[in-house]
């Protein structure tokens, strides 16, 4: 709780923010964030409590106390008005912060939709959580999920540095004239935002190569700039505003690729693929797919099975808006079996699965060749999928490749009758 | 300590100060809206230095319909409830810009509009909270016209007793559906956050003390309110040539006080100072009654109540507008023990 800053991590940030060298720390999900924040120098952010989220904006608020970091820190009414404070901060040309997690998330849906439809590049975190009722502090990413369709890039990550570093390319993504998009960062409670890594945080120097300012154009509000924004617009542009907002989008996939590409070149980071992680992929008859770090026990059990001899694979789902439709065909339909793991659901949906399986579902029906496809609802509530829960889904879908048949579409995996 | 502002005393002087229209003919508001006449003479006492904020309402529906926006002066939406987050968004980035050299130095007004619904009820704890980020400046106005009116004429916590609306329709059962009594938003404001530095009402129909009252507002700094009301003809249920008279019925017979509360200090002001004084009689509220449609349920007897509630007002309230308390209530004592 608001824990000062050590001596030994003064000296570490003094060093990445007046110096040319990156510094490596010990710090949980949520501290990675911060660093970031600091780094892009954020004017103005809300703050609200909930877990697991939170845990940012403690780390924001130290960092400002301490100096590190000059921005606005505002503690909001609720979730709502953090989201209408920083689209409102935004539109005036400040660069902001924000996020949430589960019920918070979903409180403030009817801000979080002007943000996207407005264009205004904000940044949210969200430290994935179940939603209410009953009350569960663990991850689900059905909180994230809500938004998938209204103009809000999501992407997952799945350690402390791939945070850090996501957080300074989402503002390179959502503040591009092709873009201006806000983005989701999802980090699953607990597993991330509060688990210590070891993870390195780069020197301002390099961040202000690789993000230029935040810049609104002609759209920034200004006593100057006598503009009227998202006035009553009715059937006469509607249509026509959300098609901006679709082509957006699609350019963003562009716009994804080059802050890579710089990124890598600019602090020697290379992630390949942004957007996903193929994991022995090549070959591989079965390859389970997932979001956030369900990848850790994953990858386990991929090099486990590979070494007696199973071609087995994994792929990440990085950025799920705009969602990968090519990568996921070209990755996955040489499987013979795809597994897909689902920490969400979603009821009534098309053979009852969850989000990311009818998502993969549906890129795949394009595919020359068909996978059979499997469905495992797992990890809900924060509830751990381990090594052996790996193993045990890799031994259902080999069976399901051997046999060239799918028993059971959808599986609940692991919950008591 | 008084703020320091040039005000004006006469229709002459308000004439010659005001002559520059930010907001301008063509909107799309009813006839006889007095809210679009707050929203004129609030931006002629702002004038182009001024960012505008529009919850949703009538105001923005009706003012800011593409192609046909009355605004001369920067404006954005914001949700139903968000006026309080908007504003402190909006100051608050004004404020790190100019800090951090990205924005130069100068006094930028930042005004947030939203109706009674989207203030009083939807936006109440954002307004609040808004109310205690002293760092910022910014003034919120709430236009108040006693009904959610762009979405049917439904009741709202600050339709008056008794109104008709389509929330509360009078029946053969139930004559009187909205028995709930109005807020006290301006005084809520006011008593609840005591380091607010101005807190006041007004009204359209007297454009001297609402132009002087935005004035002093956007001159005093920090987060600043002003509660309107505003005749309504389509809601209330008047021709709409009647819509100043209705205006200044409502505060000759006492039932809307015009008051400011500037650093602290209370003081009634305009017509309602000279009822305060003996200098005029409150006219009975049954003028302003039987004027409106809404009200044509109400019997004797339910006009007489409201007024033994506006008589208790003006005579028995600690502070007639402001402090609901009557003085037969024991004074909070100071004990000599301990």
């Amino acid at each position: 709780m608001g824990m000062a800053v050590s001596a030994l991590e003064a000296k570490r940030l003094e060093a990445v923010l007046k110096g040319d060298e990156e510094v490596e720390v010990v710090g949980t999900g949520t501290d990675a964030v911060a660093y970031a924040l600091m780094l892009v120098d954020i004017d103005v952010t809300a703050a609200y409590p909930i877990r697991p989220y939170s845990g940012v904006m403690e780390r924001v608020a130290r960092l400002i106390a301490d100096g590190y970091l000059k921005a606005e820190y505002i503690v909001a009414a609720h979730e709502h008005d953090q989201f209408e404070i920083v689209k409102h901060a935004s539109a005036v040309g400040a660069r902001t912060f924000v996020g949430s997690s589960g019920v918070g998330w979903l409180l403030a849906i009817e801000a979080i939709v002007p943000i996207s439809m407005d264009r205004y590049p904000v940044v949210a975190l969200i430290g994935n959580r179940a939603l209410d009722d009953p009350g569960a502090y663990g991850v689900e990413h059905n909180d994230a999920l809500m938004v998938r369709d209204v103009g809000w890039l999501l992407v997952w990550v799945d350690t402390a540095q791939e945070a850090l570093d996501t957080t300074l390319i989402a503002y390179r993504v959502a503040e591009d004239p092709r873009v201006m998009l806000p983005v989701g960062i999802s980090m699953d409670g607990a597993f991330l935002t509060h688990s210590e890594h070891v993870f390195k945080i780069p020197p301002k120097s390099k961040v202000q190569k690789f993000l230029p300012p935040y810049d609104l154009g002609n759209r920034r509000l200004h006593p100057s700039n006598v503009i009227s924004v998202a006035p009553q617009v009715n059937e006469d542009w509607v249509m026509e505003l959300r098609k901006q907002v679709d082509e957006a989008m699609k350019n963003a996939r562009k716009v994804i690729e080059e802050a890579y590409r710089d990124f890598a070149k600019i602090f020697g980071r290379d992630y390949g693929n942004p957007f996903v992680e193929p994991y022995m992929v090549e070959d591989a008859d079965v390859i389970m797919v997932g979001m956030g770090t369900v990848s850790k026990p994953i990858k386990e059990a991929v090099r486990r099975l590979r070494a007696r001899g199973e071609r087995v694979g994994f792929l990440r789902i990085r950025w799920f808006r705009p969602f990968p439709t090519e990568d996921v065909i070209r990755y996955l339909s040489g499987a013979r079996v795809v597994a897909v793991v689902d920490r969400d659901y979603s009821f009534g949906s098309p053979f009852d699965g969850g989000v990311l399986y009818t998502e993969i579902r549906s890129a795949l029906y394009e595919a020359e060749h068909r996978p059979l496809m499997i469905n495992f609802i797992g990890g809900l509530g924060g509830r751990e999928i381990t090594y052996n829960d790996a193993i045990n889904m890799f031994n259902i879908a080999l069976d399901a490749a051997r046999k060239g048949r799918v028993e059971q579409r959808v599986i609940w995996y692991g919950v008591r009758e | 300590m008084t703020v320091q502002v040039r005000l004006a005393r006469t229709v002459k002087d308000l004439l010659q100060m005001a002559q520059t229209e930010y907001y301008n003919s063509g909107h799309r508001t009813c006839q006889g809206c007095e809210s679009a006449m707050v929203l004129r003479w609030i931006a002629k006492a702002a004038g182009p230095n001024t960012i505008v904020i529009g919850a949703t309402g009538c105001m923005y529906v009706a003012n800011t319909t593409y192609y046909t926006t009355s605004w001369a002066l920067p404006w954005i939406h914001t949700q139903l409830s968000s006026t309080g987050s908007a504003v402190v968004g909006t100051a608050a980035a004004i404020k790190a810009l100019i800090e951090k050299g990205k924005l130069p130095n100068e006094r930028i007004n930042v005004i947030g509009i939203c109706g009674d619904l989207g203030c009083a009820d939807a936006g109440l704890s954002e307004v609040s909270n808004a109310m205690t980020h002293t760092k910022y400046n910014f003034l919120i106005i709430m236009y108040d016209n006693e009904s959610s009116a762009n979405t049917d004429i439904q009741e709202t916590t600050m339709t008056p007793y008794g109104a008709l609306t389509s929330f509360s329709p009078s029946g053969r059962q139930i004559r009187v559906m909205k028995y709930r009594w109005k807020k006290n938003m301006a005084a809520m404001i006011a008593v609840g956050h005591p380091e607010v530095k101005y807190v006041a009402t007004a009204i359209a129909t007297d454009p001297i003390d609402l132009y002087n009252k935005v004035k002093k507002a956007l001159e005093i700094g920090g987060p600043t309110f002003i509660h309107t009301l505003d005749p309504c003809p389509k809601g209330w249920g008047f021709d709409p040539k009647y819509s100043h008279e209705i205006g200044k019925l409502a505060v000759e017979t006492g039932i809307w006080p015009l008051f400011e509360i500037e650093n602290g200090k209370f003081r009634l002001t305009s017509t309602s100072a000279r009822i305060a004084s003996g200098e005029l009689k409150r006219k009975p509220v049954k003028e302003y009654i039987r004027r409106q449609s809404r009200f044509k349920h109400l019997t004797d007897e339910d006009i007489e109540y409201i007024q033994r509630k506006v008589d208790e007002m003006w005579e028995k309230w600690l502070i007639p507008g402001l402090i609901p308390l009557t003085k037969e209530l024991p004074y909070p004592e100071t004990t000599k023990s301990g």
